[in-house]
Parts: structure tokens; C-alpha cells; sequence
């Protein structure tokens, strides 16, 4: 479906009921009609899948140079040709006749329990059996029935009475998730849909199929029985929950979201979205959430407050000197409010979005490559070689991985992964794997070979990697392959652009530029902007502990996501905190004024993608909640810097006139990469990285979609599985000096020196366990 | 609002340009016609009453008469409210409210899949034109002749589902219970399930 501009497409032109229309080559007649408004029934057919002609719905008489079929043929499987005449139901009575015979066949095992069905009401069958059925059925026999509802998963459910063969859910799966768990199993009347015995439908994309399905066969468990279509109210959304960008569409019954689905953007996501992105989303109705400001008193016990006096309290804390920590899923307005009120009302550039593991190195990189990067998901569908670099696209952005799915199963796209452990999506992808020592990533980037029509992939663990950066960049220089940054959480590209990091002000300004400093100042109406670097978020958090800071800003940000939360929990519990959260927290804990702000669904706003394309959203359930920038403004008026900010609109419209920064940029970081871990013995390098599916906390609450989650296991290579004496199932004991985690043992294509586990699973939170997750020596032993 | 409100056209027409119709007299002109006035008044007077002294006396009400609706059982007493919302969905007044939600082993309020969880009729907006009677595919809502639905408040007025359930009639068990033994919702619905079974007894 992507036009590909350097390519052009021999057009033709052909007839369809008695209308001329011309169209590239290779359309499918069904997709001619539409063009001219013709509406064929269908059920099989579907843009993003490969025709098939399964359900003979679409039937049509067609004539080639005076030359008629036979018969009737299926208008989704025949390319258009030169001279070609297309009857429709419309024009024929043959091609009508066809199409209500095969719907009457269809709806002769089809059972009439559309009451009770969740797709009634906007269900394909039902309205085409309206439109173009016979009104009266012929059978009277006994219709076929099976035992429903079949969980074929713990989110998706399967009815298969309701099932008429399409086969865009199977095919969804094979051809564009590569997961294919559900297959068509028997032949003839007895064909059904069905799960493999041992395997359940465990794909990160399960819910696509729910969508697609053109009956009720496939329903989603959490949504099942719990509204129709014309009580909800739809909102044009984008997805929270990593930097893919999707395009959704929330669905809210009475100030309650019951469901989303993935929107149609053909730039971004195409029709598609993964599972968390669809069914996470009850974390904003959780019984914690807050909802009046709050304040911690003398005797230490936090009291309710009042929206003034929490103002001038936190007001009054931050005044003493403090820093902003907020957290990476913060909006692009959002982050922008943080970092106008640092500079403008606390006057100081300490401020770090990135929670989690991060480096000076990477801050640099930032600042220099990725802040005014271009690169799209259509130099995805264009290049000649992929190269990940520190980036499990499955797991961390799953649009990413779709989209080089694609064009692998369209054209072989060649795949390299530099990594320690082999993924699902490395082997999926057919990916040429490059097995290094955790850390030692640098040097196979060094030596890879890439085009100009190559793109590199860069995930945010590539921080974890000394030298990693700058390597990275270096290849892109050297063989002007693109370069794109790819962060997993949704606000991380905006809030860069915003400038919350301590060397960028908005727009990609390096704080170390006069110019850059005076530009910002005479837009936010200041004399001067601080011009001292910020502290990044580790020193800030080393700073709080040694007493130079006193207070800190914090919004959305989970301590147990940071390289040491021991030490971030201690400077939560030093420092005067204002925390600016939906719910209560490991931060709001230890917070001095906790202020409740509006979860995502409250509010509207837009996230930049890891392109830098604003992906907005408006508010889809109306709450008294405010947004972070609102809330950020009344301080700042307290603090008397007014940084005039009200309104999501009204920040949209200033970041709007900023612009990027035409100066000079910051120099690319050139940072050498460590020398290996020497490990022996028990001894083993961890690595690790966060499972699409774990205990993140935008995933609270939904236990159909956590049974989908992948199996926590501890993976290690068939040499150390030998010398520990372990097979597949045996539990393993990694521990370091701070602590252990006990798994199950998986026996995998992993680097010898090295251990993996989930980063953030049930059973294997290795930050808060081990207090390292990646690039770190622990011992491995059998339990 | 800052907008300048503009000023009335006064040229335009004022009130001395109207001219005022006289008035005339129209009534009686003697005794006689008077009296002749009140003969309607007199002659009912000797005519049967037609008026009951209500609420001590009540009359039935027509037979098909739209009263208060009622949420059927079957003869086992399960509930036969599928919370499809087709009722909803059909109210032109919009005053039906039905969540739906999944009937389970432990937990059996209907025969079938599905029950009506939450069911909520506002008797300040329904109209009684009966087209949720029409479209309810169980026959499980019906209207009854009840027509008293007058209250205090507004919260009053909105029927909940206990409100509007059918009292258990012999032979019937208060859900949740399993289904007759060896059934499906299909015997339900054929109205095959003439009254409980032992083994549907459960200790609620």
C-alpha cells in the first residue's frame, strides 16, 4: 500500500458498470469499484493482507476484450486488466444472484445469537446480510454448533459457530505479526479456526485479529458483553505506551473507557497496533488514583490540602533550589511546561527526562543526532539493510518490528542485530545476528558494512554500552546509512524537543549557545536564561543525596526504573519533593506535596513518535483533573515567574513558533568503549531488556492481557547449561552484591559470557533486585 | 463578551403608529339567556357518574394498556434478560440503561452466555410506547397495566433491576443457580423448562 514515489505504475483503465476508471496496475478489481464508490460485500478481503478469495462474498461477472467468464469471479483475487468489464451486483443479476447465494450459505451455520454477540451492531455480516441478502432463509435444518466460547488466549476468545472462514485472522497472523499460532484445522463443513495444542495464540499482536474479524468469532475478553457500539463515544487518539506513535481510537461508555482500537495512519501504523497499546489502558481508572492535592505535615503524615495552600507549599519548597525530574511519558506540552518552569521559575537547567539508565554520552548523542533526526518509518520500507543496534524492535516498539516484518516478507530485507542474546523477532526477521559480550556492542558496530539506503536503529539501551553512541554515529558518518534513535517510551523524542535536558533548550538549542540562550529568552519574555550545562539525572540524584540540591520537581517518574534506586529512593526521602502523579507511587511516598494531574485519556496534548512526528490526541473523558503544564503554571505564578502557560492550547501554540535551531549543533560524542568483562566460573555478563508485556505500570489492572505475557526465564548458552549441569525448566540463582533472582533456566543462542532475564517481570525486576540490568559481572548458579 | 450590542433601529416603528380595535360587548343580553347558559350544567346533574374516587376505588385499566415494565423469569426462575441492549438501543426516549456482562458456573443469572448486569429504566423520560417490548428477543421485558409512577424525587423515578424483576412465582428459585440439568438456553428460550429442578437448589 506504500506508493513509492521513485517507481511509475503503468495505469489502466477499465469499465465497471458502465463507468470508466483508470488505476496503477496490479489493483485488485474490488479496490477499482471502490474507487468509483462501487461497494462490493466482502469479508475475506482486506488492504494489508494478501487476497486470498476465501469467502466468495465479492463475485462478480467480468468480461476481458469481449471474452466473458463462465462464471462469476471473486472481484478480490482478479487484478484489473486493459478492456476489462466489471457487472456488480449492481449491473447484473448474475453477479447478485451469486453474491445472496453464497450469503445465504454463509449464514447457514451461522448462528442468529446476534443479541448476545459483541460485534453486533458493527458487525460486517450483519450489515451486508442486510444490504445484500436474501431477506428470507431457506434452511430449516439444525445449524452447526461447537462448544463457546474457546479462550484462545487469556485476551482473545474464540466462537466458532460465528466463524465464516475468512481467514484474515490467520493471515494477519503469518503474514504481517509472523506469529502464526491460529490456523485453519479440518476441511469442509467441519473447517474451524484453532490454536496449535500446546501453543496458546501468544502473540503481541492478538488483538489486531478481534479487530479484523468481520463477525463476532474472535472477541476480546476484557471487552466482551460490556457494551454497544452507539453507547460508546469515540475519540481520536495516540497511543501512551511506547514510541511507535499508533493512531487510536477510545471508546468511552459513561466517563469509562471500555476499549481501544487501532486507528488507520498508513505513515505510522498502518491498521494495526500491539496489545498493550489496545487493552492497556485501566491503569487510569486504578482504585489508587489521587485526586486531591496533598501535603505532608509536621508529625510526617500526608493530609489532604487545598488546592492553594499545596501550591504555596510546593512553591515555597522549591524556591529553595531545586531540580526536575520528569519522567519520560510526560506530552510534548507536558514536557515543554517542565522545561520552561525550570529554566524560567526555578532558573536552573537540572533537568533530565530520561529515567532510567542513561549517560553523559547519551545526552550528547541526543543533542547532536537525534534532536533534529528525520528519519521515518517510510526509510524502513526503502532501505536495503536494517541495522539494530541495542534495540529488540518486538519488545520495545512494536510498529517498528511490523514494519520491518513487511518488508522482509515482501522482499527479503536484510537484517543485522548486534546483541547478546538472540530474540524472537531476530529469528522472526531472519536476522543476521551478531553475538558480542554485553558492552563490547562498539566494536561489531565498527566493522559493519552499510549503504546509504541502509538505516540503523538505535535503541535507548545503547546508553547501557560505553562508547556504543558514538560508534553508532561514526557508522552512519562513514557510510551515510540514516541513523534513528529509538526510544520505548512515548514521551522521550518530546521531551527532548521540548528541552527537558540540562543541554537543549526547546527546539534543539544547545544550552551552551549565547544565541541559542538569547532566542529562547526573548520568546519566554526573561532576561537571561541560566547558561551553566544542567546536571543529567544521575548527578542530580548524587547531588541530592551530598546536600547541594534541596528540592526536586518530580513528575510520572518510577525510582525503580533508574540505574540505582536505592540511592534515587534515598534522595526522594532527603529532598523536598513535589510530586506532580496520577497515582499513588513509589515517589508520592516519600513526596512532601503530592499534586494529582490528569492521566492521558483526561487530557489532550500530542507525544512526538521516535520520527519527531506529533502524534495529538484530545480528551476523551472529562474529569475536574489538570494537566502537568496547568499545575506547573500556578506554581510558577506562586513563585512569581509567571511562565504563562495555561492551557495545553496555549503551549501548542508557542512551541509552534519556536522552530528548530539553524546554529551550530553539539558535537557528536566520540567516547571509547570499555575493555570486556573477564568472567569465570559462575561468573556471568547480565544483560536484559524490558518484555513488551510486564509489570510496567501503565499495565495495572488488565489480567486477561498479563496471561499473554512471555514466559520469565533466565537464558543461558548450551556451553554454560553444560558446565552448571542445567537443562531447560532448572531454576538458576543470579546474584550479585545487592541481591538475587531465582528463573527458570532456558538453554538459548546467547554470548557464552553472558546471563539474560526480563528486566522488569513477575519474579525478575533485576533494578530493584540486583540493582544492575545490563553490562554488569554476577554469578550464575544452579538453584 | 466585549461585543458591541447594537443599538434598536427606533425609527423604525414607536408605539403611537399603533392603532388599538375597539372593544365590543358580547355578553348576555337578559335573564333568560342566562339560564339557558346553565341547562348543560343542570341536566348532568341526573346523569350517571363516570369519575371513581381514586386512590380508594381503582378500575382496571384496559387490557393492553402501556403500564410499568417487567423483567420475566422462566418457570426455574433464571432470568431471561440477556443484556443484549437491543431495548436500549430501540427507546426513543433514551431512558433504558443495560450493561451486560458474562454468565459463569458460580454465577448463573441467565440460561446462556450473558445476563443483564446493571438494568435501569428512567420513568421520568419513558414515553410507554413499548418499542423495547418489540424489541426484546427473549420476551423477557414486558409491560405491565401498573400505571402508579409518580414519586418525590428524580432518583426515585429511575427503576432499577431488582425494581423491575417479576416476583418468583411456585416452583421458581431465586438465580443465581445452574440451569436444568441437560439443557441449553435453546430448551429455554422453546419454553421447555417447566419448573426447577432439585439440583438447582444451591445455597446462596
Amino acid at each position: 500500500m506504500t506508493p513509492d514515489t521513485d517507481v511509475i505504475v503503468e495505469q489502466i483503465t477499465l469499465v465497471i458498470d458502465g463507468f470508466e476508471v483508470t488505476v496503477p496496475k496490479g489493483t485488485l478489481v474490488i479496490r477499482a469499484a471502490e474507487k468509483l464508490g462501487i461497494q462490493i460485500p466482502r469479508f475475506c478481503d482486506h488492504p494489508l493482507l494478501d487476497p486470498v478469495g476465501a469467502c466468495r462474498q465479492c463475485l462478480v461477472d467480468i468480461e476481458i476484450n469481449g471474452r466473458a467468464f463462465p462464471k462469476p469471479q471473486a472481484s478480490c483475487t482478479i487484478p484489473v486488466e486493459p478492456g476489462m468489464i466489471v457487472k456488480t451486483q449492481l449491473t447484473s443479476p448474475v453477479a447478485d444472484k451469486a453474491q445472496k447465494g453464497v450469503m445465504e450459505l454463509l449464514l447457514a451455520n451461522h448462528p442468529l445469537d446476534c443479541p448476545v454477540c459483541d460485534k453486533g451492531g458493527e458487525c460486517p455480516l450483519q450489515n451486508q446480510a442486510m444490504s445484500n441478502g436474501n431477506p428470507e432463509m431457506r434452511l430449516d435444518g439444525v445449524k452447526r454448533t461447537f462448544e463457546k466460547p474457546v479462550a484462545i488466549s487469556s485476551s482473545v476468545l474464540l466462537d466458532r459457530e460465528r466463524c465464516v472462514l475468512c481467514a484474515r485472522c490467520t493471515r494477519f497472523s503469518d503474514q504481517i505479526a509472523s506469529d502464526p499460532f491460529i490456523t485453519l484445522n479440518e476441511r469442509g463443513a467441519l473447517q474451524q479456526v484453532g490454536i496449535y495444542e500446546e501453543d496458546p495464540f501468544k502473540s503481541y499482536f492478538s488483538g489486531n485479529t478481534v479487530q479484523i474479524c468481520p463477525v463476532g468469532a474472535l472477541t476480546g475478553t476484557s471487552y466482551r458483553f460490556r457494551a454497544r457500539p452507539f453507547d460508546l463515544v469515540s475519540t481520536p487518539s495516540a497511543c501512551e505506551h511506547c514510541a511507535s506513535g499508533c493512531d487510536l481510537r477510545t471508546d468511552v461508555r459513561r466517563g469509562k473507557t471500555l476499549r481501544r482500537l487501532a486507528g488507520d495512519d498508513a505513515e505510522v501504523n498502518e491498521e494495526w497496533n500491539c496489545d498493550k497499546g489496545r487493552w492497556a489502558f485501566k491503569y487510569v481508572t486504578a482504585t489508587d488514583r489521587l485526586t486531591v492535592p496533598q501535603i505532608r505535615d509536621e508529625s510526617g503524615e500526608l493530609v489532604t490540602a487545598s488546592w492553594p495552600e499545596a501550591i504555596s507549599a510546593a512553591a515555597a519548597g522549591l524556591s529553595r533550589g531545586a531540580a526536575v525530574l520528569v519522567g519520560g511519558r510526560a506530552t510534548y506540552e507536558d514536557a515543554y511546561g517542565y522545561s520552561k518552569f525550570a529554566r524560567v521559575a526555578l532558573g536552573t537547567n537540572d533537568i533530565d527526562f530520561r529515567s532510567r539508565i542513561s549517560s553523559d554520552e547519551e545526552r550528547e548523542f541526543l543533542a547532536a543526532r537525534v534532536v533534529n533526526n528525520s528519519t521515518t518509518y517510510r526509510d524502513i520500507d526503502k532501505a536495503d539493510h536494517v541495522l539494530l543496534v541495542g534495540f529488540e524492535p518486538e519488545e520495545e516498539s512494536p510498529i517498528v518490528f511490523l514494519r520491518i516484518n513487511k518488508q522482509f516478507k515482501k522482499r527479503a530485507l536484510k537484517v543485522t542485530s548486534i546483541g547478546s542474546k538472540e530474540s524472537i523477532a531476530v529469528e522472526k526477521l531472519s536476522a543476521n545476528f551478531i553475538c558480542v559480550q554485553p558492552g563490547q556492542e562498539a566494536a561489531a558496530v565498527a566493522t559493519q558494512e552499510l549503504t546509504n539506503k541502509s538505516v540503523i536503529l538505535v535503541g535507548e539501551r545503547a546508553a547501557e554500552s560505553a562508547g556504543l553512541l558514538s560508534a553508532t554515529a561514526a557508522l552512519a558518518d562513514r557510510t551515510g546509512a540514516k541513523l534513528a534513535w529509538i526510544p520505548r517510551r512515548a514521551g522521550e523524542r518530546g521531551a527532548l524537543a521540548a528541552g527537558a535536558i540540562g543541554n537543549l533548550l526547546p527546539g534543539g538549542r544547545p544550552v551552551s549557545d549565547a544565541a541559542a540562550r538569547v532566542d529562547i529568552a526573548s520568546l519566554w519574555n526573561v532576561d537571561s536564561l541560566p547558561s551553566e550545562i544542567g546536571r543529567n539525572a544521575d548527578q542530580i540524584i548524587a547531588d541530592v543525596n551530598s546536600g547541594q540540591i534541596s528540592a526536586l520537581l518530580v513528575g510520572g517518574v518510577d525510582p525503580l526504573d533508574g540505574p540505582s534506586p536505592a540511592g534515587t529512593i534515598a534522595a526522594l526521602e532527603k529532598a523536598f519533593v513535589v510530586s506532580l502523579e496520577i497515582a499513588n507511587s513509589e515517589v508520592t511516598k516519600y513526596a512532601d506535596v503530592i499534586l494529582p494531574v490528569a492521566a492521558i485519556t483526561e487530557k489532550s496534548g500530542s507525544f512526538l513518535n521516535w520520527e519527531g512526528r506529533a502524534r495529538e490526541f484530545e480528551t476523551a473523558v472529562d474529569s475536574l483533573n489538570r494537566s502537568d503544564l496547568r499545575i506547573l503554571s500556578m506554581i510558577a505564578d506562586e513563585l512569581g515567574h509567571s511562565i504563562s502557560l495555561g492551557t495545553v492550547a496555549n503551549a501548542a501554540k508557542e512551541i509552534a513558533t519556536i522552530g528548530n535551531w539553524d546554529g551550530a549543533s553539539v558535537a557528536t560524542p566520540s567516547v571509547s568503549m570499555a575493555s570486556a568483562h573477564s568472567v569465570s566460573g559462575d561468573q556471568a555478563v547480565l544483560t536484559s531488556w524490558r518484555r513488551l508485556l510486564d509489570l510496567g505500570t501503565l499495565q495495572k489492572g488488565e489480567e486477561n492481557l498479563a496471561g499473554t505475557a512471555r514466559r520469565t526465564v533466565a537464558v543461558i548458552s548450551p556451553k554454560r547449561a553444560a558446565a552448571l549441569g542445567v537443562v531447560d525448566g532448572d531454576l538458576l540463582r543470579i546474584s550479585n552484591g545487592n541481591g538475587w533472582v531465582m528463573l527458570a533456566a532456558l538453554v538459548e543462542n546467547i554470548h557464552d559470557d553472558a546471563v539474560w532475564a526480563p528486566r522488569n517481570s513477575a519474579g525478575s525486576q533485576l533494578l530493584a533486585n540486583l540493582g544492575v540490568a545490563h553490562n554488569s559481572v554476577v554469578t550464575v548458579v544452579k538453584a | 463578551m466585549s461585543e458591541q450590542i447594537e443599538p434598536m433601529n427606533e425609527k423604525e416603528i414607536s408605539v403611537n403608529d399603533i392603532e388599538f380595535a375597539q372593544i365590543e360587548q358580547t355578553g348576555p343580553k337578559n335573564l333568560f339567556s342566562q339560564m339557558q347558559g346553565f341547562w348543560v350544567t343542570f341536566a348532568t346533574m341526573f346523569k350517571k357518574v363516570n369519575t371513581v374516587n381514586y386512590p380508594e376505588v381503582k378500575e382496571p385499566t384496559a387490557e393492553r394498556f402501556h403500564g410499568r415494565h417487567q423483567l420475566n423469569r422462566y418457570d426455574d426462575g433464571l432470568e431471561k434478560c440477556i443484556g443484549c441492549e437491543l431495548c436500549a438501543w430501540a427507546c426513543p426516549a433514551d431512558a433504558i440503561y443495560v450493561e451486560g456482562a458474562a454468565n459463569t458456573d458460580e454465577h448463573r443469572m441467565s440460561p446462556g452466555e450473558r445476563y443483564g448486569r446493571v438494568y435501569q429504566i428512567n420513568y421520568l423520560r419513558c414515553i410507554f410506547c413499548g418499542l423495547c417490548i418489540e424489541a426484546c428477543p427473549t420476551r423477557a421485558l414486558t409491560m405491565t397495566n401498573e400505571y402508579e409512577l409518580a414519586d418525590e424525587t428524580r432518583a426515585k423515578l429511575i427503576f432499577e433491576k431488582e425494581d423491575l424483576l417479576a416476583p418468583l412465582r411456585a416452583g421458581m428459585l431465586m438465580p443465581p443457580h445452574p440451569m436444568y440439568p441437560n439443557t441449553t438456553d435453546t430448551n429455554y428460550y422453546k419454553n421447555e423448562i417447566k419448573s426447577s429442578h432439585p439440583s438447582q437448589e444451591v445455597s446462596n
